[in-house]
């Protein structure tokens, strides 16, 4: 008998250290990466100071120059206008699942939705390929003929449709769907009892949703929103596939842009052969890293306080 | 009065609107995905390798691509899967789920889980420049089970805190040891979420090309090895899809077809799994 | 047989104080009712038992619990042991996600008993105990969640018996049974205490009165009162039991 338990115990003993290895595991790799992009990083930085870096408008890596701004403002302004598609189709679906939707049709959507959110990027890419880039290179045509100088609207040159526009549109369809996962979790706990005393006020449905459901899920939205653009703004092969990919700053929706990722991605085959190229992309990405990492958490955190709420 | 209904009606037809362009955006994209590939897609294309200058409108197939995407995703889950059990186990009220060692481990699997996946490539390839080696299986299958790690860990942690406390004291109260209460009762209860949690990090896994377009290279042929490049779907239609040939362009959509169909196989086996694997747990 | 003797038994969830300073010995053999009104501290106590405590957040204990000469609050107390010789029924009954079969067995097979015919004969055996037997014996392999409430806690019941214990601890295993599935289970309690001492939690007087042979009256974390059943039930010496007992509080 004390030999089984003795063996029972080793067993028990054994197992519990392994899994503290596997967590030590985790958080070592974690610092590996980290480690390992700002070693690479580090001979440009090196070189140049930060702001310098971030604020330059030259791209050309053969002279030395690497200035990130377009690249980041190509990202921001593709994932902002991807945000701005994105947030309003999402809220309003989400709110419709959960608030409106018959169950059998909620049944029938939800799948779709989660299903949606599983499709690889390159395969929103090719959609974007055939079917976004072309209409939007008719729409942009129109807007050059008949709306010649509008900031931000009138294209700078001939447009191909490859723009920061058909980028924030992929974007949209490829964020939406996780957005609309965590804005409906978000809604569907929130206590029944809420909406039932605002409709006993006469509140109308939507007045019931606008004024308190949202309200009381207003920090999970957020994080459902924060999620989206952690995302959009790390997003790589749909982006790259239609965003035009020019290494200047856009002047308008109908222009090209040339987010980070999409940097990082097309200049793989070149990276060794130009000195510092490497460092410069190794900054990209320790810069892509850390921002995401950053709004996630931020995102995180207020999620886990929401979800915590419910539990206590 | 009436312009309160009004509102109503109008934002009901907002939602339904905005419902209908995201779903409707979604069956054009499954339309033209299909029509393409079904056009480009025949048995020769599946099971023939491609015979050299892609690119240029070579002849053969995708089998590289196929069997390459299934390697990589394969061996990359099983990788994650050996590390994120154990550390979501971890993460549980029965080890250091209290402490502030799991709020930590926690926060920092919910940063990564949103780290795009091109920074793990970069890294990978960094990597592999300072070790000296070349992009191959190796590099791809680590760069990926990175991608994955993040997606499953979050999702087993939420699977193993559903089983209830009262049943994991029932079974310490009769003498289980804690890796016995794990393995015997909250492991089997956990089960299809669990299983279910591995479906979707392999579906995440085939279709990732940014994590494997700097580390695992790309060939026309099956590796042989781990160091061997190595194919992929998504590599595939990232590198053909612009070309001017037809032949290239046709492999393209192959391509893209052949994901979008095992994307949708996991997501069914996914559901159908469920309920078999449901016989005996506890509701 | 084994005794237990408590002394000094206090417990605190942070600030709060759930048990003071609790000393009582509990007799061998027979069925001692654990009562008082709801957020007493029975469960608590119960619990300190068999060092299911350990597992509630933030609960700090201090005193001895003696089993058998040996002090289970110990730093070094062997628990694996401790909770084989201490089994647990709890209110609502939680059953493994296994077979009838299995959810009997497992305890066993982890002690080290795996010959099957011998596991076959125990499973058997410890049904037979709770009268399940004659009406599973038919579905030994199908999932236990498939049991009505009554057969499910009557099945952990078999579970429990299945170890070997000598002690069993019942947190009101009667309160979410129906009142048919109550009235088996008390009989069980009944048929059990010539081979077990049994410490039964439980907040209805009228179950105290039918099954009790020796009572603890708790009231807010204090031991107000203890003795047997009979004593204590018709001549009280404190006032809050006396309270209790008419229906004045609780």
């Amino acid at each position: 008998m004390a030999k089984v338990m003795s063996r029972r115990l080793f067993w028990d003993r054994t197992f519990t250290v392994l899994l503290w290895g596997a967590g030590c595991l985790v958080i070592g790799l974690t610092g590996t990466l980290f480690t390992a992009l700002f070693w690479r990083a580090l001979p440009l930085l090196h070189r140049q100071p930060l702001s310098e870096l971030l604020m330059g408008t030259q791209w050309q890596p053969a002279k030395e120059a690497f200035g990130f701004l377009p690249f980041l403002i190509g990202s921001l302004g593709v994932t902002l206008t991807a945000m701005a598609i994105a947030v309003p189709l999402s809220l309003l679906t989400a709110v419709y699942l959960a608030e409106y939707a018959r169950p059998t049709v909620r049944l029938l959507l939800k799948p779709m939705v989660d299903l949606m959110a599983g499709i690889p990027s390159v395969v929103y890419g090719v959609f974007g390929v055939l079917v976004i880039v072309p209409a939007v290179g008719k729409l942009a045509a129109f807007v050059k003929t008949y709306l010649p100088s509008v900031p931000l609207l009138t294209p700078s040159a001939p447009p191909t449709g490859y723009s920061l526009l058909a980028g924030g549109i992929v974007l949209a369809l490829m964020v939406s769907p996780t957005v609309i996962a965590v804005m409906d979790e978000i809604l569907r706990s929130i206590p029944m009892s809420l909406r039932e005393a605002a409709l006993a006020l006469g509140a109308t449905r939507w007045e019931t949703v606008r004024f308190v459901v949202l309200r009381a899920g207003h920090p999970g939205i957020v994080s459902a929103v924060l999620l989206g653009f952690a995302r959009a703004f790390g997003e790589t092969m749909a982006v790259v596939m239609v965003v035009g990919n020019v290494p200047s700053i856009p002047k308008s929706l109908f222009d090209p842009a040339y987010p980070l990722p999409a940097l990082i991605a097309n200049s793989y085959g070149e990276m060794m052969s130009v000195p510092l190229y490497d460092a410069a992309l190794m900054l990209a990405a320790l810069w892509l890293f850390l921002s995401v990492l950053a709004v996630n958490l931020v995102a995180q955190h207020f999620l886990r306080r929401v979800r915590r709420g419910w539990a206590g | 009065m009436t312009w309160r209904r009004r509102q109503e009606r109008w934002m009901k037809v907002a939602m339904m609107a905005a419902t209908s362009l995201l779903i409707g955006s979604f069956f054009a994209l499954l339309t033209v995905l299909v029509v393409k590939g079904w056009q480009a897609i025949s048995w020769s294309m599946v099971v023939k390798l491609p015979t050299g200058g892609a690119y240029f409108g070579g002849e053969g197939g995708i089998l590289n691509a196929i069997v390459g995407s299934l390697l990589l995703a394969v061996g990359a889950t099983s990788l994650s899967l050996l590390v994120a059990l154990p550390t979501a186990l971890l993460l549980q009220p029965d080890y250091a789920g209290r402490k502030k060692f799991a709020q930590f481990l926690r926060s920092l699997l919910d940063g990564l889980w949103g780290v795009p996946s091109i920074v793990y490539g970069a890294c990978g390839y960094a990597l592999l420049v300072a070790l000296g080696w070349r992009a191959c299986l190796l590099g791809g299958l680590i760069a990926l089970a990175f991608v994955e790690l993040p997606i499953m860990v979050r999702a087993m942690d939420e699977a193993l805190g559903i089983v209830p406390k009262a049943m994991k004291e029932a079974a310490y109260a009769l003498a289980f040891t804690r890796y016995e209460t794990m393995r015997h009762v909250v492991l089997r209860q956990a089960l299809p979420s669990l299983v279910t949690a591995v479906l979707l990090a392999f579906g995440r896994g085939i279709g990732d090309a940014a994590s494997v377009l700097f580390t695992a290279g790309y060939t026309d042929n099956i590796p042989r090895s781990l160091f061997d490049p190595v194919a992929s779907l998504p590599l595939t239609v990232f590198f053909l899809l612009n070309t001017p040939f037809e032949e290239g362009q046709r492999r393209a959509y192959a391509a893209a077809f052949v994901l979008l169909v095992l994307v949708l196989a996991v997501n069914v086996l996914a559901r159908v799994i469920t309920k078999p694997l449901s016989r005996y747990i506890v509701r | 047989m084994p005794r237990i003797v408590v002394r000094n038994l206090s417990v605190y969830y942070g600030s709060h104080q759930a048990l003071r300073d609790v000393s009582v010995e509990i007799p061998d053999g027979q069925i001692t009712v654990v009562l008082g009104p709801s957020g007493c501290g029975k469960t608590t106590f119960l619990r300190c038992l068999n060092r299911l405590i350990d597992l509630t957040e933030g609960a700090k204990v201090t005193g001895e619990v003696f089993l058998d000469g040996e002090n289970i609050l110990a730093k070094d107390a062997d628990l694996l042991r401790l909770r084989q010789k201490v089994g647990m029924l709890t209110q609502k009954p939680q059953v493994f996600p296994m077979s009838i079969y299995e959810n009997v067995a497992f305890g066993a097979w982890l002690k080290g008993l795996r010959d099957k015919k011998a596991l076959d004969e125990l499973v058997r055996q410890c049904l037979q105990r709770v009268h399940l037997l004659e009406e599973v014996r038919d579905r030994l392999f199908a999932p236990a969640f498939q049991l009505s409430v009554g057969q499910q806690q009557r099945l952990c019941l078999a579970r429990a018996l299945a170890v070997e214990p000598e002690v069993l601890l019942c947190d009101e295993p009667t309160s979410a049974l129906d009142p048919l599935s109550a009235q088996k289970v008390e009989e069980l309690f009944r048929e059990l205490k010539e081979r077990y001492t049994i410490v039964l939690v439980t907040h209805s007087l009228r179950q105290a009165k039918r099954l009790a042979d020796y009572v603890l009256f708790f009231y807010m974390g204090e031991l107000v009162e203890h003795g047997p059943a009979q004593q204590v039930f018709s001549e009280p010496r404190e006032e809050r039991t006396r309270a209790f007992l008419t229906g004045v509080i609780g």
